[in-house]
């Protein structure tokens, strides 16, 4: 009797283990839905290289231990452009303070990036993501995105809409290494 | 005479031959007294020769057709409906060389006949392939296809005389209704090429044009007078008839008007028919099927099915999965044309899965394999035509 | 629920129907038949037997062919109604009200329900889903259900079965024949002819041949599983890469989704079949249809940004040249890129003269490429021509200034400044396409003299590392189904009563008339009673006479 009962256990075991497994399969595949990794809050800020309008070359793990606001933008797009002047506004002190903002321009022509900058009287340093390399890799699809990546290297933040002279001054001192 | 003339005389050849065969068939049916004969009968020996020589005719417009226009004659809808024809002839020898039945042959080769007669009221002209045909997939997908859906369409036929034999007919009944509906389907093509071949030889022609579906205008021409005119149609064609009532874009005017007068010449067909022989046209076929056995049809049958599915699977399913990757990227897509292979690979699931395991036999079975036939048709012709999608090369 | 003991000293498990080692039957359903139930061999079927808790009544559930068969039914009317109207995917939509708009507007009122009932989407329902998910489930529990049982039985099989067993045989016979052993020996000598195995045990042959079939539906379970497996694996990223980008010639991008590698459009042809070259075989068709297109290309090169270096660097290595046309994807490692879209000429250079417009004389010519334009254009002679804006898809001013809403060039605008020897510090005039405005009155005007188009690419970058899984299911299924339904399991029975009679009997799992045919062969050389296939009351000769062969 003992042995039929043991039977019996494994078989209810054996079976809604089975069906468990089963349903949580179905359930894992009716709410999995994206397919594509995207960057996310938390994530580390994957590394690249780009030359900026001077033909300088920017990685960004020279910037390591310090903080850095990764603004990508287009001339066309007039939130990017309203946000400009803030950021010029705000590069120097926060270089000081190790925040460095780094622009990155979605691969228009360099003459018109150039015309924008004169026009903006712009100084900071603009990158050139000539192939889209780097907008791609960060999953850019809105513009202007931008993303807060602290001292560590990770993202804290990522900014999908243009953004007030205020909300800059917050975002620049969250990077801020203590 | 060009290679493409050869090609078309070797088909007219062919369908000769299968006319000549069904004939012989009959008589091997008629002349046997005893089951023995039926099966040993001279008659049956000299239309299955006569079905090969068709057949070999038959395979020969398809390679001399290869040869002219480069590519597997399996492009278009003629291409595609003659190929099915031939298969279907083929898939009746290997059966009938199995197991020796005439009435299978009487059967079958009507069926073949009216396939290719249909495929011939398409446009028949040697087409070059548009950039997603250019491929080896596409001889090896389309013939397996086409190799599978003729060996399951052999079930249907079996599941048909088992049916016309089987059915009272004496007898009003839902069995002896459907029967006929079948019969008066068949009748329906033959209306379809009757009317197509008249006005055809008459050279008619009436041109239109249209406001589509997405409210661009096109242009349409009619082959057969047009009884309902395209979405905001005006005539081009002076002294053609005036449609009747003008449809909705969403509605194929033309179509609609090839459908009714299939409908209208195969309904008189069938009445003329029913008056000759004062009975239902099922009835008429049932003394041919008599002399078959209901066993031996129903194993045929369900032998065919068994015989067809992994061929149907491996060309309808997986050759077409490795081409759509390669050709679109994806190896399915929810394409109308593919949801409808995996329709019908479902439902001859299903059959063999009731058959096995739920006994369903005899009568259950015959219909079972009818309706998938009749599926198979469905996605041959109807989604072409209805629904348009990637396959639409019609 | 204890074991059932049979005559014959056989312990059967609880639920058996035909005792396992020599078939007599034991349930009564067995004993009352005419025919025995031959399906599982008639073994004990755990999910009919236990059904006590919740757990084996879902399990029962899904182990039922009837509700398999009801999904299969369900999976099959809900993909038809998926193709009533075109799929989502397939409608030029994007907001749930444009869809609702274009349903509406081609299909009316169907179309709107169509849609509500979210029938425009079916193949991506959750309940599409989980009738997709309830199939594997029933596939996978069906299939443990009977292939365990089934597998014991066939082993456990004796060679001598009980008559009662004989009896209930679809096709079965008895008699007596003059010289029993002779006969066996020369039966078993025949049977293996026929590729039988034949097992005897005193006075009783069982001659068995193809049980492997037996086996084929549960292989071709293990294929679809194995299918679904792979389906399932696609959610999960990295498996699956489905992207698409569109790349202009001349342009040298990133590969969308393919990290680390990059791509230079070299130039799109759209190419048509021409009448000289189709000759007299497509020429009827070509004079039908107007232009047939023949190919579809992209010229390319891949690059791969070199060991070491950073996404961004330019630091690239050349990997190949190739020619994507529309079957024949560019592949490297496990990515493909398709050819699948084009766009036809879009602005790619601006020709300009510099002219007087007194003297409508040309003081020289320049040309603007508008993926990469210059900030002066030396004209010679002292003039020149500096940018001082340039505006890709200009739509008018606002704030004061040209707008471009897009950096594609639909609609180039741009501020030049004309320096000419007569005007060293220069002449400003906005130049657009049929549009010139000066800020104040200007000696010298920029005219559109050409331009130059090109095309873009449409690609899609696909990767997939289930297809091997997928195409492993696939050839598992297809073995399968082959070695189910290309063989069938045939066992004859032959054995002497305990009266001297013989018995002969017979099964297979399908296609009885070629085991009939084989049975026919073998009484055609040896002495054995004739017999009968119960099922087949057409048959009114049930005595085949010896040569009597129906199927030659």
């Amino acid at each position: 009797m003992v042995k039929k009962k043991n039977k019996k256990t494994i078989r209810l075991i054996s079976r809604t283990a089975l069906l468990l497994i089963l349903a949580a399969i179905i359930v894992y595949a009716i709410t999995s839905k994206d397919k594509v990794k995207v960057l996310a809050e938390g994530d580390k800020a994957p590394d690249f290289e780009l030359v900026d309008l001077e033909g300088n070359a920017h990685r960004l793990s020279d910037y390591k231990g310090q903080g850095v606001f990764l603004n990508f933008w287009g001339t066309w797009c007039p939130p990017c452009k309203k946000e400009m002047p803030y950021m010029e506004d705000l590069y120097k002190d926060f270089e000081a303070k190790g925040v460095h903002i780094l622009t990155v321009n979605v691969g228009e022509p360099k003459v018109k990036v150039e015309l924008f900058r004169d026009d903006m009287n712009l100084t900071f340093p603009m990158l050139w993501d000539k192939n889209k390399t780097v907008m791609d890799l960060y999953n850019i699809k809105p513009l202007p995105t931008t993303f807060l990546i602290n001292p560590e290297g990770k993202i804290t933040r990522v900014i999908k809409q243009g953004m007030t002279k205020q909300q800059i001054v917050d975002y620049l001192e969250s990077i801020q290494p203590k | 005479m060009d290679l493409v003339t050869i090609s078309s005389n070797l088909l007219l050849i062919s369908f000769i031959a299968y006319l000549v065969a069904t004939l012989f068939f009959g008589g091997a049916i008629k002349k046997s007294k005893t089951e023995k004969a039926y099966h040993n009968s001279k008659w049956g020996t000299i239309g299955l020769v006569i079905t090969i020589i068709g057949f070999l005719t038959h395979i020969g417009y398809f390679a001399t057709r290869w040869i002219a226009s480069g590519h597997a004659p399996l492009s278009n809808m003629f291409e595609f409906t003659t190929a099915f024809g031939m298969m279907l002839v083929g898939a009746f020898i290997l059966l009938y060389i199995m197991y020796r039945t005439p009435s299978l042959g009487l059967f079958a080769l009507p069926i073949a006949i009216i396939i290719i007669s249909y495929a011939t009221m398409f446009p028949r002209e040697v087409t070059p392939l548009i950039p997603a045909l250019q491929s080896k997939w596409l001889f090896i997908h389309v013939i397996t296809t086409v190799i599978g859906e003729s060996i399951l369409a052999i079930s249907a036929v079996a599941g048909l005389v088992f049916l016309v034999k089987n059915i009272d007919m004496t007898k009003k009944s839902k069995q002896r209704f459907w029967i006929e509906a079948v019969m008066f389907t068949l009748v329906l093509v033959l209306g379809f090429v009757v009317t197509s071949t008249t006005f055809k030889t008459m050279g008619y022609e009436a041109e239109f044009t249209y406001i589509d579906k997405n409210e661009a205008p096109a242009e349409i021409t009619y082959h057969i007078p047009p009884l309902f005119g395209m979405n905001e149609y005006e005539a081009m064609t002076p002294g053609a008839m005036k449609p009747w009532v003008e449809l909705p874009p969403i509605i194929n005017a033309q179509r609609l008007t090839s459908l009714t007068w299939s409908v209208a010449v195969g309904a008189v067909l069938y009445l003329l028919l029913r008056l000759i022989a004062r009975k239902p046209i099922a009835a008429v076929f049932q003394p041919l099927a008599k002399k078959a056995n209901s066993q031996l049809m129903d194993e045929i049958g369900y032998r065919s099915v068994l015989i067809g599915f992994p061929v149907f699977t491996l060309g309808a399913l997986i050759f077409a999965m490795i081409w759509a990757h390669e050709a679109w990227s994806r190896f399915w897509g929810w394409d109308p044309k593919e949801v409808w292979a995996l329709i019908t690979w479902l439902f001859y699931a299903a059959f063999l899965h009731l058959r096995l395991s739920r006994g369903w036999e005899g009568q259950k079975s015959a219909w079972l394999a009818v309706i998938g036939f009749v599926i198979i048709m469905f996605n041959l012709i109807a989604v072409n035509l209805i629904i348009a999608g990637l396959h639409s090369y019609a | 629920m204890s074991k059932i003991t049979c005559q014959c000293g056989h312990e059967n498990p609880y639920g058996t129907e035909l005792c396992e080692q020599c078939g007599r039957p034991l349930s009564e359903k067995a004993k009352e038949s005419d025919i025995v139930d031959m399906r599982y061999e008639g073994s004990s079927r755990r999910s009919q037997t236990y059904k006590s808790s919740i757990v084996d009544k879902i399990w029962n559930f899904f182990s039922s062919v009837k509700i398999g068969v009801g999904i299969i039914a369900a999976v099959l009317i809900a993909s038809a109604i998926g193709t009533v109207f075109p799929q989502k995917f397939y409608v030029p939509a994007s907001t749930d009200a444009e869809y609702a708009e274009y349903y509406e507007r081609l299909y009316g009122v169907v179309g709107k329900i169509y849609y509500q009932l979210g029938f425009y989407d079916m193949y991506n329902s959750w309940w599409f889903k989980v009738l997709i998910g309830m199939l594997a489930t029933s596939i996978i529990i069906a299939s443990i259900d009977r292939v365990v049982p089934l597998y014991k039985s066939l082993k456990k099989q004796r060679t001598r079965r009980h008559p009662s067993f004989m009896k209930r045989q679809r096709i079965y016979g008895e008699g007596t024949i003059e010289n029993t052993a002779e006969s066996f020996a020369k039966a078993e000598e025949e049977l293996k002819k026929m590729h039988y195995n034949v097992k005897t045990e005193n006075g009783a042959i069982l001659a068995e041949k193809h049980r492997f079939s037996r086996w084929g539906p549960y292989v071709n379970h293990t294929g679809l599983i194995i299918f679904f497996v792979g389906v399932l694996l696609r959610g999960i990223p990295g498996f699956y890469v489905d992207e698409a980008m569109w790349i202009r010639e001349g342009e040298t991008r990133n590969i969308v989704g393919a990290p680390g590698y990059v791509l230079e459009n070299k130039g799109f042809t759209l190419e048509n079949y021409t009448k000289e070259e189709a000759e007299e075989v497509f020429g009827a068709a070509l004079d039908k249809v107007g232009s047939i297109v023949k190919t579809y290309r992209t010229d390319v090169t891949l690059y791969k940004e070199k060991e070491g270096s950073l996404p961004g660097s330019d630091n690239l290595e050349k990997v190949e040249d190739y020619a994507i046309v529309v079957n024949k994807p560019l592949k490297f490692n496990g990515y493909n890129v398709f050819q699948m879209d084009y766009k036809l000429d879009e602005l790619k250079t601006m020709t300009f003269h510099l002219v007087e417009k007194s003297s409508e004389e040309s003081l020289g010519e320049f040309t603007v490429d508008l993926s990469n334009p210059e900030k002066k254009y030396d004209l010679g002679k002292g003039a020149s021509v500096n940018m001082l804006g340039f505006y890709p898809d200009y739509d008018g001013i606002k704030d004061g200034e040209p707008y471009s809403k897009s950096p594609v060039p639909n609609n180039p605008a741009f501020i030049f400044q004309m320096n000419t020897p007569e005007k060293p510090e220069g002449e400003k005039s906005f130049v657009a396409i049929r549009q010139t405005l000066e800020v104040e009155q200007n000696d010298y005007a920029i005219k559109f003299a050409a331009a130059e188009t090109r095309n873009i690419s449409g690609l899609t970058i696909r990767k997939d590392k289930t297809l091997y899984i997928l195409l492993l299911g696939g050839l598992v299924f297809m073995i399968g189904v082959i070695q189910g339904m290309y063989w069938q399991h045939r066992r004859i029975w032959i054995q002497e009563g305990a009266d001297g009679q013989v018995l002969i009997a017979a099964h297979t799992n399908k296609n009885w008339f070629s085991l009939r045919k084989e049975l026919d062969k073998l009484r055609e050389s040896t002495a054995l009673p004739a017999y009968k296939d119960r099922q087949d009351p057409e048959l009114d000769k049930p005595e085949q006479e010896g040569d009597e062969e129906i199927w030659t």
